[in-house]
């Protein structure tokens, strides 16, 4: 729906003679420059056009840790991949195959993170040969050097200049020129090039749209020009409308569609693009966005808000989530519905912010002091962002409980396209109930098999009780005699059981049964199952299981674990290895979700883990999948 | 944001509340406890302006003062320490039909909730919040609390308060769009009456600190003051407290102040000798949070369903390209 009106113009000139097509199953693609030089806005833009397209992609953002790192750092890289093929992709993949860098050293950032595939294409700015600081000169001549030298495929491209051609001030106008490049690498048409670049500045004046899309038609043009390399990947447009966010705005749109009113949350990375996105949106459908004074407020807002009718939602990350255990807790134990979405970095303490993690899967099913029962999602998907909302809103409401919904980093920023959602009624909440409470109903009137109770909203006539975190009875009533405590923790824990009588089975991805299955949580889906996908391709016995809900478990998990010789997780948490010289089957740390198959279904169950606050590459799981079936 | 429906329905009976309607069970809080002044003064203001009891909420944190709303046959929210504040701002937020009060404590509003109370001082949403201020931890027994007198022995400063206390109305009265401050004492109920009445009549933030006696740990801390009405300053005002005759004749040590000189509002809040009791301060025109967010249409399927659309199509890709 990229409608905006741009001048049609014509295209570059027609492709060189005898540049050839390579034609291509996929490619990923690496755009990086110093933070402020617009490499995310290049790199996200070509996901945007090669999505029009027709390709499948996933992007994913390259966040350096600071706002404003030091120039031309190795760990200043901030940029964009994309993953680009001719089917639907659903993980960033491996190593790249083409790397756009802006300078030399943000290039070998990514070199020394092992990001890069050995001998791919790298498209180097190279104004830094001639650079006038003699140590930056010879800095570049030494890592071109090395790189050629190393069997890598350089070219340098002249980007400021060729920008100061057009504008004054290159360092703003290089990721268009940029784009343009791209686009005519990989055979895109170019008026979807401008479309993309009028809806990138669709709040800017015309002049800086015009100034943008001359850029990006001369980086199109010095590419046919100058560069051999041309590709394509062949494209199938979708049958159905898609739409392309990232997973925090896919937490948004959600949350619109829950008919959930307010969100309460105070400031914390990877979590805020998704409240900064409902800030703006929100208020259309009389939502409101309450930047509260800490975390702590932030929750018990929520909580007030839930308990004066509407389920409330306070989205955070790991400290946030911290923060939040005791209000948690009020909230379990005066069962008041409320969503806490926990955009899980790296932990703990304040770790790593901008980079994924799953570290907090325990203390989300564990958290907060005594037994305090929750229900524990997470979202595998971008799309599962944006239903997860839904899900965790309805549950809230119908079992009077806390629904904790983690993503991670990884989905925050990424993107992949899915079905445009078709809006359904029955995901708003019942309007808030204001009707007399009959006669003889108790605050807690548990049912004695489910646990479940009526929820009293104030303003309904004859309610009036006084809710309280401490133990209480069946009328609210503070009562410390054994037998209500016993009565209130039960009947908080059997809503759990009730939830999960109504939860399917997941599905196992391969055969139900064979000699090993693949266990993962979150946001590694996409990453395993293509793992899966290339192990089974050499006719080895392997499957997957992916798990939505890890509180409470669904009913048959057992079974499934049971048709395999060997289990494992995958997990992007911490577990021990037996490679280390005081760690045995004793003293082993096992990763998150290993820890609670291990628990529930007494199954040995083994694990692989790795946290370097990245995706979990595809090639990396088949490698271990390949050992384990060794 | 919208409120319920049933809000703009008409009651088709008459329906009259009595002192008693508003009373449930019999409080557990020690004989000669201030809180005991305090329910009863809030029962009053229930009756008098006849609040509906299923539209009042009554909001606490930990802490002897926070067991206010087990008393009161309202809806109560008895939550964490420190919490109250944020908790009633969501009901507020939610439901700005809803009477709502907060009862907090020295220890729960000025030490584990102080960020709380900072904020919500600047929100100034429509709530009657009043500092059940007895200058020690009574529920713990009886630790230094950030009001207690430099140089208290408590179980936690056996040698003597080492700081010296925070003053609850020179810090509110230091908090841009504070709207709402008054200090009364448990002592004189026709004052702590009063003084909340006018409290809950304020549209905006109130906070009404209650000097309070603790017979169990701080016995007789308060006497010389009981004891000698001369150390009272009582403040008068036409838009504030108009005492009684009854009152002015045992109260003499009085000052005309004007609530909307703030200046002289924060002078006094630094006076703790005599205690100055009646409103230090009382803009009425502070802009409210609830209403400053407020979104006043009615939303519906129709409209989510909408606006949901148009978000959709900001970021669809697909055969309509």
């Amino acid at each position: 729906m990229l409608n905006k009106v741009v001048n049609e113009k014509q295209p570059a000139r027609s492709a060189v003679a005898g540049k050839s097509v390579v034609m291509l199953e996929e490619h990923i693609v690496e755009v990086v420059s110093d933070s402020g030089e617009g490499a995310q806005k290049c790199g996200q833009s070509f996901g945007s056009i090669a999505a029009r397209t027709g390709n499948g992609i996933w992007t994913v953002e390259i966040i350096p840790a600071e706002i404003q790192p030091p120039a031309r750092s190795m760990a200043g890289a901030s940029g964009n991949r994309v993953r680009l093929a001719s089917q639907a992709v659903s993980n960033v993949g491996d190593e790249a195959d083409l790397v756009v860098a802006f300078n030399e050293q943000v290039l070998l950032g990514r070199l020394w993170a092992n990001e890069l595939k050995p001998g791919c294409i790298i498209l180097l700015e190279s104004k830094w040969a001639t650079d006038q600081d003699r140590e930056i000169a010879t800095s570049y001549a030494r890592a071109y050097a090395k790189l050629v030298d190393e069997g890598y495929r350089v070219y340098e491209v002249p980007m400021e200049a060729e920008c100061l051609k057009l504008v004054a001030d290159a360092r703003r106008g290089k990721n268009m020129f940029v784009l343009g490049l791209l686009c005519n690498m990989y055979s895109f048409d170019l008026q979807m090039g401008r479309e993309q670049v009028a809806f990138v500045f669709a709040n800017k004046d015309a002049s800086v749209i015009d100034a943008n899309v001359r850029l990006l038609e001369a980086g199109y043009a010095w590419a046919e020009a100058n560069l051999d390399l041309k590709f394509r990947i062949p494209a199938s447009k979708a049958r159905e409308p898609q739409i392309v966010v990232n997973g925090n705005i896919a937490l948004g749109l959600g949350v619109l569609a829950s008919g959930m009113e307010i969100c309460a949350m105070y400031p914390i990375t990877p979590a805020t693009s998704a409240s900064h996105y409902l800030s703006d949106v929100f208020e259309q459908v009389g939502g409101l966005v309450h930047q509260a004074e800490d975390e702590i407020a932030a929750c018990s807002f929520a909580i007030g808000a839930s308990y004066a009718g509407k389920c409330a939602v306070t989205i955070t990350s790991g400290p946030g989530y911290s923060l939040k255990q005791e209000a948690i807790g009020l909230a379990v134990m005066a069962e008041i519905p409320l969503v806490v979405v926990n955009v899980q970095r790296g932990g703990p303490c304040t770790g790593q912010p901008t980079k994924a993690e799953q570290g907090d899967l325990l203390s989300a099913c564990f958290g907060s002091h005594g037994d305090a029962p929750k229900v524990v999602m997470a979202a595998a998907t971008i799309e599962d962002c944006f239903y997860s909302m839904i899900t965790a809103r309805r549950i809230a409401e119908l079992f009077n409980m806390v629904v904790i919904v983690l993503t991670d980093a990884n989905l925050a920023t990424a993107q992949q396209p899915f079905l445009r959602p078709r809006f359904d009624e029955a995901w708003l909440a019942p309007p808030t109930d204001q009707g007399a409470v009959p006669e003889g109903v108790k605050p807690y009137d548990w049912d004695a098999r489910t646990g479940l109770a009526r929820r009293f909203i104030p303003g309904q006539p004859s309610g009036m009780h006084c809710l309280t975190g401490l133990a209480h009875d069946r009328n609210s009533h503070v009562a410390y005699d054994p037998q209500s405590n016993e009565d209130g923790i039960r009947h908080r824990s059997l809503k759990l059981a009730a939830l999960q009588k109504t939860l399917k089975t997941p599905s196992v991805y391969g055969d139900e049964e064979g000699e090993l299955l693949v266990v993962g949580w979150g946001s590694t889906k996409g990453a395993i199952e293509e793992a899966v996908d290339r192990v089974r391709a050499d006719r080895k016995k392997v499957s997957s299981l992916h798990m939505r809900f890890l509180q409470p478990m669904p009913s048959g998990v057992k079974q499934v674990l049971q048709g395999f010789d060997k289990v494992m997780t995958v997990e992007n948490s911490w577990s021990d290895s037996l490679d280390d010289e005081i760690i045995d089957e004793d003293n082993r740390r096992f990763s998150n979700l290993a820890w609670l198959l291990r628990a529930r279904y007494l199954i040995d169950i083994d694990c692989w883990s790795e946290v370097m606050g990245q995706p979990t590459k595809p090639g990396t799981i088949a490698r271990i999948i390949r050992e384990k079936l060794q | 944001m919208a409120a319920p429906v049933s809000v703009c329905l008409l009651r088709l009976e008459d329906e009259h509340y009595a002192l008693g309607d508003y009373q449930r069970g019999i409080s557990r809080w020690c004989t000669g406890c201030g809180d005991n002044a305090i329910l009863t003064a809030v029962q009053r203001l229930c009756r008098d302006d006849q609040l509906a009891p299923e539209k009042t909420v009554f909001v606490s944190g930990i802490g002897c003062s926070s067991r206010f709303p087990h008393y009161m046959n309202v809806y109560g929210f008895h939550g964490v320490h420190g919490r109250a504040l944020p908790v009633a701002e969501g009901i507020k937020m939610t439901r700005p039909d809803l009477n709502v009060f907060v009862s907090t404590g020295d220890g729960d509003c000025c030490s584990i909730g102080t960020a709380h109370w900072i904020h919500a001082i600047r929100y100034n949403m429509d709530m009657t919040v009043v500092l059940h201020d007895n200058q020690v931890y009574g529920l713990t027994k009886m630790q230094v609390s950030p009001t207690s007198p430099h140089g208290l022995k408590t179980k936690t400063t056996p040698r003597g308060a080492y700081l010296q206390p925070l003053n609850p109305l020179t810090v509110t009265l230091g908090i841009s769009n504070v709207s709402f401050v008054a200090q009364t004492v448990d002592w004189i109920p026709e004052l702590l009456h009063e003084t909340i009445s006018l409290a809950f009549r304020h549209k905006g933030f109130s906070f009404v600190r209650v000097l309070q006696r603790c017979p169990e740990y701080l016995p007789g801390a308060f006497d010389p003051w009981v004891k000698d009405p001369g150390r009272t300053l009582l403040l008068v005002h036409k838009d504030g407290i108009e005492p009684s005759a009854g009152l002015s004749k045992t109260y003499r040590n009085q000052e005309e102040h004007d609530p909307l000189n703030l200046d002289r509002a924060r002078e006094i809040a630094s006076i703790t000798d005599p205690i100055p009791v009646g409103v230090l301060y009382w803009k009425r025109d502070v802009p409210r949070y609830e209403d400053i967010r407020d979104t006043t249409r009615l939303y519906t399927a129709d409209t989510i369903k909408a606006a949901l659309e148009k978000e959709f199509d900001k970021f669809t890709i697909g055969p309509a390209d």
